[in-house]
């Protein structure tokens, strides 16, 4: 056992940090949220240069996958850095076509392997909406057993968080596989959207408890920093309890995706509903102690404030998590003598 | 990253499952924290240590096995998973014996650590005062020098198991014009049934005398039970806290029993229109289950040589919180019958009610994770 990333995969997360930190992701996600992709997509391609849209595609489709250690390294960081964009969907339609094979996976994966295209997707059970459908080259619908590709989008909705913008696909489009294959890629895919959401959730929960911490830091009232005032402090710790006890579900579930495990749904649903939740507190806790200024759109802290919740809910409530947990986890032992017995005394 | 074990440590787990099946009291002991109780579970200490399943751990000379920390965690799930009983021994083995292996001579080893192994001698702990809770370091009991040793005066509390037990360990206060509250402090073992010793009983929450006060009035304590440096009782006791909530007071495999049993519990008695519930029962299942994961991760640092220091403090809070919310949805599962206390859920849910207070409460573990691992400055309490 040894439960540790090595060397090469703290340098993978070191090298993207740098990267995304260079590269000013709030004008990013701001310019993003106002339908201006132009930088999104100069970004899209370093990401992709630096290998992350390969990391769930295999190597007969020119990508280096599945290697889910190292996509919970990457989105972390994408969520650290409060990167837009159909990131997630991009990887889960990889896998999806991975899964359906044939004539669309050779189509598009090598594409979607190397950033020159990028997807999002609509599957039954996680609501109607593609994500960001007008910056991508396909948007992949699943309805019962028949995968399509959707005719380009209409009309966007505005969301709460403007740099996720939703789209609606409606039935129909150009049918690319149906059967049985694709209902079992499309469970595989969505596993692998939960797991990739919730490395972004836990990434985007890590930056908003840094800012945080920073922030109490320099502000002062009565006189003193109010990160020394127990209230804060204890609030803070709680956030870092949350984002240090998902972080290992996160990897268990990297694990069981790399086995192939079959309660590997259960890890992930673990890991998503930990994450999500850690995350979104954090939110709340940073909005909470910086105050005012906090609830401005104008502070940056807006961008990962906002992206939160989202993330939370996407490929996954917290409440169709727990259900899986408890419906695929690991079975009950039977060492413990029948509870009515235990308590007929 | 890797979380299997090897074939080695895997033999070791089947050897030890094996053990249990076939030892484990097929009914549940009575409560360890009665005097019937208290000898039943030193017997079974006595029974476990007899074919060296009691601190698998320790050296071999001590009556242990040698094994490193993640066949130890082996071991844990092992245990709770059979049905293993409550560790009666367990304030000397996770407290007491990391500290003699860290502070001890041979002659102190020798002579504590095989009788404490067997169960021969249980171990209680000395720490709180009426006046000194959370401040510990303002501590007022004494230990004045004289012949061959030292006569301790005061008094203790909260002190857990002592109601039973047969020795305690504690910090005095040896030097009352050092310069600074914990320094002068000095860490030493005495006999519960010393002359000058009066052991008071506590009840707690359900009335079972799980601790005790301590009135100590010219207790002498010879020189070889002094553990270190006199004077160096706070930098030794907090080798000791930090051992306490790190790694090896609470297992996973304890929880992951616990949870398992619920879990059980849910599917036996649960209503499946009770979501709410159920989604408590599914946060008790992935708490376990983060535990094991996170212990898994910080073992692997510790086997690759790190310190587990402040990062022991994100442990306690998380446990001692997440016993709690685990035997609430426990008894909110089983209904009209959660009142009965003759349960081991209700046993389980009282125990569960101090984890948030002893071994440092979590207000002050809150603190130390602001302060060493946020980086945020100290501020008035």
């Amino acid at each position: 056992m040894r439960f540790l990333l090595d060397d090469e995969q703290r340098e993978f997360a070191r090298s993207l940090d740098a990267m995304l930190t260079a590269s000013d992701t709030p004008a990013v996600v701001r310019a993003w949220a106002a339908g201006n992709h132009g930088p999104g997509r100069g970004l899209w391609a370093r990401l992709a240069q630096a290998g992350v849209f390969a990391l769930a595609i295999p190597e007969a489709y020119e990508g280096v996958g599945p290697l889910p250690v190292e996509l919970a390294v990457a989105f972390t960081e994408l969520g650290r850095h409060a990167v837009p964009g159909p990131v997630v969907e991009t990887v889960a339609a990889g896998v999806l076509l991975g899964g359906v094979g044939g004539a669309a996976a050779k189509e598009w994966l090598p594409r979607l392997a190397s950033g020159a295209a990028s997807a999002t997707l609509r599957m039954d059970g996680y609501g109607p909406y593609a994500l960001d459908a007008d910056a991508v080259d396909a948007v992949f619908t699943v309805t019962g057993d028949e995968l399509r590709l959707a005719p380009g989008p209409g009309a966007l909705s505005v969301s709460c968080d403007p740099a996720r913008r939703l789209w609606r696909p409606g039935p129909g489009g150009e049918l690319l596989a149906s059967g049985p294959r694709v209902a079992r890629a499309a469970g595989r895919a969505a596993r692998w959207a939960a797991f990739a959401t919730a490395a972004q959730a836990l990434g985007t929960g890590e930056a908003l408890l840094r800012a945080t911490v920073a922030y109490v830091k320099q502000r002062t009232q009565f006189g003193t920093a109010i990160g020394s005032f127990q209230a804060v402090k204890h609030r803070l710790s709680d956030t870092l309890i949350g984002l240090e006890f998902a972080r290992p579900l996160l990897y268990g579930a990297a694990l069981a995706l790399a086995g192939e495990a079959p309660d590997a749904g259960a890890e992930v649903a673990a890991a998503k509903v930990t994450a999500g939740e850690a995350g979104y507190a954090a939110a709340r806790a940073a909005l909470q102690l910086h105050g005012a200024v906090g609830y401005t759109q104008e502070l940056d802290l807006s961008l990962w404030l906002r992206k939160a919740r989202p993330l939370r809910d996407a490929w996954g409530t917290p409440g169709a998590c727990r259900a899986r947990v408890l419906a695929d986890g690991p079975a009950v032992s039977a060492a413990r003598p029948p509870v009515s017995e235990d308590f007929a005394q | 990253m890797d979380l299997s074990y090897t074939a080695e440590e895997e033999a070791f787990r089947a050897e030890a499952r094996q053990w249990l099946r076939a030892n484990v009291p097929a009914e549940p002991l009575p409560s360890l924290e009665t005097a019937e109780g208290f000898a039943a579970h030193r017997e079974w200490e006595a029974r476990l240590y007899a074919d060296r399943w009691s601190v698998v751990s320790w050296p071999a000379e001590y009556g242990g096995r040698g094994v490193d920390i993640f066949r130890w965690l082996a071991f844990e799930e092992e245990y709770y998973a059979a049905g293993g009983p409550g560790r009666v021994s367990q304030n000397g083995i996770s407290l007491l014996a990391p500290t003699l292996f860290d502070h001890a001579t041979d002659e102190q080893r020798a002579r504590v650590l095989p009788s404490m192994a067997s169960g021969e001698v249980i171990w209680a702990q000395a720490w709180s005062e009426p006046e000194s809770g959370s401040d510990l370091a303002s501590l007022r009991s004494r230990a004045v020098r004289t012949d061959g040793g030292w006569l301790l005066s005061g008094q203790k509390t909260w002190s857990s198991r002592a109601a039973f037990a047969d020795r305690a360990f504690g910090i005095f206060r040896t030097d009352s014009e050092a310069a600074k509250p914990h320094h002068g402090l000095t860490y030493l073992m005495f006999d519960l049934s010393a002359p000058g010793v009066s052991v008071r009983p506590i009840g707690r929450l359900d009335g079972k005398p799980a601790f005790a006060e301590l009135f100590l009035d010219g207790v002498f304590v010879p020189d070889e039970d002094i553990i270190g440096e006199p004077g160096q009782g706070w930098r030794i006791a907090m080798s000791t806290t930090g051992n306490e909530r790190g790694l090896t007071l609470r297992s996973p495999g304890r929880f992951l029993a616990v949870a398992d049993r619920l879990a059980g519990l849910w599917r036996t008695h649960g209503d499946p229109s009770d979501t709410a519930l159920r989604d408590r029962v599914a946060d008790a299942v992935i708490g376990a289950r983060a535990y094991q994961l996170f212990t898994c991760a910080n073992a692997s640092r510790f086997a690759a040589g790190a310190d587990i220091g402040a990062e022991s403090s994100l442990n306690k809070v998380f446990w001692s919180e997440y016993d709690i919310a685990l035997h609430e949805s426990a008894l909110d599962l089983l209904g009209p019958d959660a009142e009965l206390a003759e349960s081991e859920w209700a046993e389980g849910y009282v125990f569960s009610l101090a984890g948030p207070i002893y071994a440092g409460t979590n207000e002050i573990q809150r603190d130390i994770i602001a302060e060493r691992l946020l980086g945020l400055p100290k501020g008035r309490r």
